[in-house]
């Protein structure tokens, strides 16, 4: 046929469009599954993204109604090297300029850490079980299931984009700072998504996969963190090395650089070239790095329910612990620059806001370790969830039809759930101490820290009861049921305060309870409740499981 | 203590599915038990049930002289299970999984475990994520072979093994049986039931539609006959028994019960017989006749005879 084929092909039956086929044929089709299965997850994602950084901005407004008090705010807290670290840098003293400098750089990493959950759950997660075989046998090409992945995660950034400038502009924002803003976090998110398809064909497993990719934007942040924090002569360039530092370089609400939002652009797009290549290079189910002969017979230990449930959570435990030293020593080491802060009466409140009381440096210490507190019962959650994977995945049929009893078998993974959460609130309170040892030269610090580190163990450990009773009694909802608490925690302690949401709305989080330390005056009754509503939610969970059929 | 599983109107439904409607089983100590069914017909189901790991809603359940549910753990010492559908811990080898599993189960004998890897053909080092389907199903099967325990629930254990380790499956479960061991063989390779079974259950729809040792089924089922006579027979339709009876001249070709057939070649021998094939029922005709059709036992029958009769022409060759 030598027709000229301008026109396009008329539906379905086009005798020119039957039989012709692509490597991304079938792409249309695995977009619309991944987006069906999506659809809960990816609401929850950008809904709790856009209230992040909308309430911030309204909580801002509340906070600071005049500019006199916004520019005595901006002029401390935009030189204070530990603000710097933690949010980066402050362009101008409007609204706008804070909400970005306050929740820019988080909502970036927040855009970022969804996007990675969005592209390795429909790539190398689906490749893991199978699933990706039995569509790739129908008419569907090699790069579809790829393309698919990075379709739903740019659509999901996308939609962030549209809903943050929706409710920026609804709060009376510019809109050229709101759309700046907006588009740098989806910026980021698109470079992560780019970055996480490239980990998905590298490792051969979706955790390992989800680790690496979790691994780079954590030094992003660490990049971003040291270059905003260093003086003049310090390495201040280090922060053009991270995606996360373009969010804030763009200077929303400043004086605006659009230019910048064209690094994550080209950046995401050689990236996810870069994953394209690798995945028509490698077979299925096989990953870049190389696969090496293992131990031909167990260690002498592995020989209980216990030593199987370390073994299986060792490594990620080790991630966690790993990612809660770094992160203490840069917490700890800003804590020192606080005292400068000390004439600026506002940033009481902004401290305060983050729930905090006493003395300021106290209570600066005192709201990292409310996020300690998250981080750790992030842990104890996943920790308490492994369990029902290992129940759908059908591994714990083999390990119950042995010896090993169903209460022994849970147990296992819920005393790993409690050492692991114990060791990383000891350990961030600990590397806290040393980061604000390092900044001072004292030591003072280190003892109350890891004391009030263990303060939070109490309502972690809550939110890993919760995880345990659901998976015992309502195992079908359980994982929904306790991210969407530990969700509802993050959410009451970043803006419960600032929103006025009433105390009885407040006072459902467990971390709600706890007594602000270092500082803080402690009363033993709430860490005895907490306590024991976490061993009592997890025995529910125990006997639910030995009463229950396994899946 | 004679019976190693006794099971009497079980049932179990998952919300409004009913998985088990009063499914009887008897495994007798030291047999090797044929348990067959289609696909969905509560095969797995029961022996989840077995194994503790589900709660049945009513019936009964005899293990090892014990309580399936709540002696779980004290029974599950005495015996070694092979799932379905073995999923392993990705990033652990398979000599690890068959030590751990051996372990829980309370020791394993080594010196079986490395017979077993060498006959099997098994590479421990691999991680299970590198595994075939086969070869995870040789890591369930060697850490259950090698476990001391008195019964074996092996749940269509060979459904990814090639025909070599199909043998040497079949051969240790031989030398299973001798050692007097149990085992319960849940299967659809109807050769591998047929070599290796003393007994078969068959179930459909969850409830039990035969029982008993293969001789006994065979009688249920017919016998395939086609024969050259030496006059027109006479009659014929007139015998119980008989079906598909198709008369060309001296030729006849017809099914007969199996209990009947003693009454046809008297018949027959009476006339003159030249030339005579008869065809044993196989497992397959047994099988197809309680696998397809409704579930009322005289449904059986009548879409089992188009079966036969499709291929009278396969008998006479």
């Amino acid at each position: 046929m030598t027709t000229p084929t301008l026109t396009k092909p008329s539906g379905h039956h086009s005798p020119q469009t039957h039989g012709r086929t692509s490597t991304l044929t079938g792409t249309r089709a695995l977009a619309k599954l991944a987006a069906r299965r999506d659809r809960i997850m990816l609401v929850a994602w950008i809904y709790v993204l856009t209230a992040l950084v909308a309430g911030t901005a309204y909580s801002f407004k509340k906070l600071f109604p005049t500019p006199a008090g916004r520019a005595e705010f901006a002029l401390s807290a935009g030189h204070n090297p530990a603000l710097l670290s933690l949010y980066g840098p402050l362009y101008g003293n409007s609204i706008g300029s804070l909400t970005a400098w306050r929740y820019g750089g988080f909502a970036a990493l927040g855009a970022g850490i969804m996007s990675i959950f969005i592209v390795i759950r429909h790539t190398r997660a689906d490749e893991e079980t199978g699933r990706l075989e039995l569509v790739g046998s129908t008419v569907v090409g090699r790069n579809a299931a790829l393309t698919a992945a990075l379709l739903i995660a740019f659509g999901a950034n996308v939609g962030l984009a549209v809903l943050i400038t929706a409710g920026l502009t609804l709060l009376g924002l510019p809109a050229a700072g709101t759309i700046s803003l907006a588009l740098a976090i989806a910026g980021s998110g698109l470079v992560f998504t780019a970055v996480a398809a490239v980990c998905a064909q590298v490792a051969a497993t979706a955790r390992a996969a989800r680790g690496l990719a979790l691994a780079v934007i954590g030094v992003t942040y660490l990049l971003r963190a040291i270059g905003d924090s260093s003086g003049p002569h310090g390495p201040r360039s280090l922060s053009w090395l991270s995606p996360i530092g373009w969010a804030e370089l763009i200077r929303s609400f400043g004086a605006i650089r659009w230019w910048v939002l064209a690094l994550p652009l080209v950046v995401a797009a050689i990236v996810a070239a870069a994953a394209a290549l690798l995945a028509v290079r490698r077979d299925y189910d096989a990953g870049m790095l190389p696969q090496r002969p293992g131990r031909p017979a167990a260690r002498a230990s592995l020989r209980s329910p216990f030593a199987l449930a370390w073994r299986l959570q060792m490594g990620s435990l080790i991630a966690w612990v790993i990612g809660a030293l770094i992160w203490g020593v840069i917490v700890g080491s800003a804590a020192k620059g606080i005292g400068g802060l000390l004439g600026s009466s506002q940033i009481r409140h902004i401290i305060v806001q983050l729930g905090g009381k006493s003395a300021l440096t106290n209570a600066y210490l005192a709201a990292i370790m409310g996020f300690n507190g998250l981080i750790a019962a992030g842990f104890a959650v996943s920790a308490v969830l492994r369990l029902r994977s290992e129940e759908t995945s059908g591994h714990a049929d083999p390990v119950l039809a042995t010896t090993a009893s169903r209460v022994r078998w849970g147990l296992s993974h819920l005393v790993i759930a409690l050492v692991g959460t114990t060791l990383i609130l000891v350990l961030a309170g600990l590397a806290a101490g040393l980061g604000f040892a390092l900044r001072s030269g004292g030591t003072r610090e280190i003892g109350p820290l890891i004391v009030a580190g263990l303060g939070q163990l109490p309502a972690a450990l809550v939110m890993g009861g919760i995880a345990a009773a659901f998976f015992g009694l309502f195992p079908e909802v359980s994982v929904g049921v306790a991210w969407s608490a530990l969700g509802l925690a993050v959410l009451i302690l970043f803006l419960g305060a600032s929103l006025k949401l009433s105390h009885w709305f407040l006072d459902i989080s467990p971390f709600q309870h706890l007594p602000k330390l270092p500082g803080g005056m402690v009363t033993a009754a709430p860490l005895i409740w907490l306590s024991v509503i976490a061993l009592v939610l997890g025995v529910a969970g125990l006997i639910g499981l030995r009463r229950r059929d396994i899946a | 203590m004679s019976n190693a599983i006794d099971v009497a109107g079980l049932r179990k439904s998952y919300g409004k599915v009913t998985a088990l409607d009063g499914l009887d089983l008897g495994v007798a100590t030291g047999e090797v038990h044929g348990f067959l069914g289609p696909n969905g017909a509560g095969k797995t189901t029961t022996i989840r049930i077995l194994l503790g790991l589900l709660r049945a809603d009513g019936g009964t359940a005899r293990l090892l002289g014990g309580d399936p549910w709540n002696d779980a753990t004290t029974l599950h010492r005495r015996l070694a299970y092979v799932p379905g559908d073995v999923n392993l811990w990705p990033n652990f080898t398979g000599g690890e999984v068959i030590d751990l599993l051996g372990r829980l189960r309370g020791g394993l004998d080594e010196k079986r475990r490395a017979g077993l890897l060498e006959r099997f053909e098994l590479n421990p080092t691999i991680k299970a994520r590198a595994y075939s389907k086969g070869n995870r199903q040789k890591v369930a099967l060697i850490a259950a072979l090698a476990s001391d325990v008195e019964l074996l629930m092996l749940d269509e254990p060979t459904a990814g093994l090639d025909p070599l380790m199909e043998s040497v499956f079949r051969s240790c479960v031989e030398e299973e049986r001798k050692s007097g061991r149990t085992v319960l063989l849940s299967s659809h390779i109807l050769s591998e039931v047929e070599a290796l079974c003393d007994r078969v259950t068959i179930i459909r729809s969850g409830r039990t539609v035969e029982s008993g040792s293969l001789a006994d089924l065979r009688h249920l089922t017919r016998t395939s006959i086609s024969a050259e006579l030496s006059a027109p027979p006479v009659g014929l339709d007139q015998l119980p028994g008989i079906h598909d009876l198709d008369i060309e001249g001296l030729r006849i070709t017809c099914e007969i019960d199996t209990d009947q057939l003693d009454g046809l070649l008297r018949r027959l021998t009476d006339v003159g017989v030249r030339s005579l094939t008869s065809q044993p029922p196989t497992l397959e005709e047994l099988f197809l006749r309680h696998y397809s059709g409704d579930d009322t036992g005289g449904a059986y029958r009548d879409q089992a005879a188009p079966d036969h009769a499709a291929n009278p022409s396969g008998a006479r060759a």
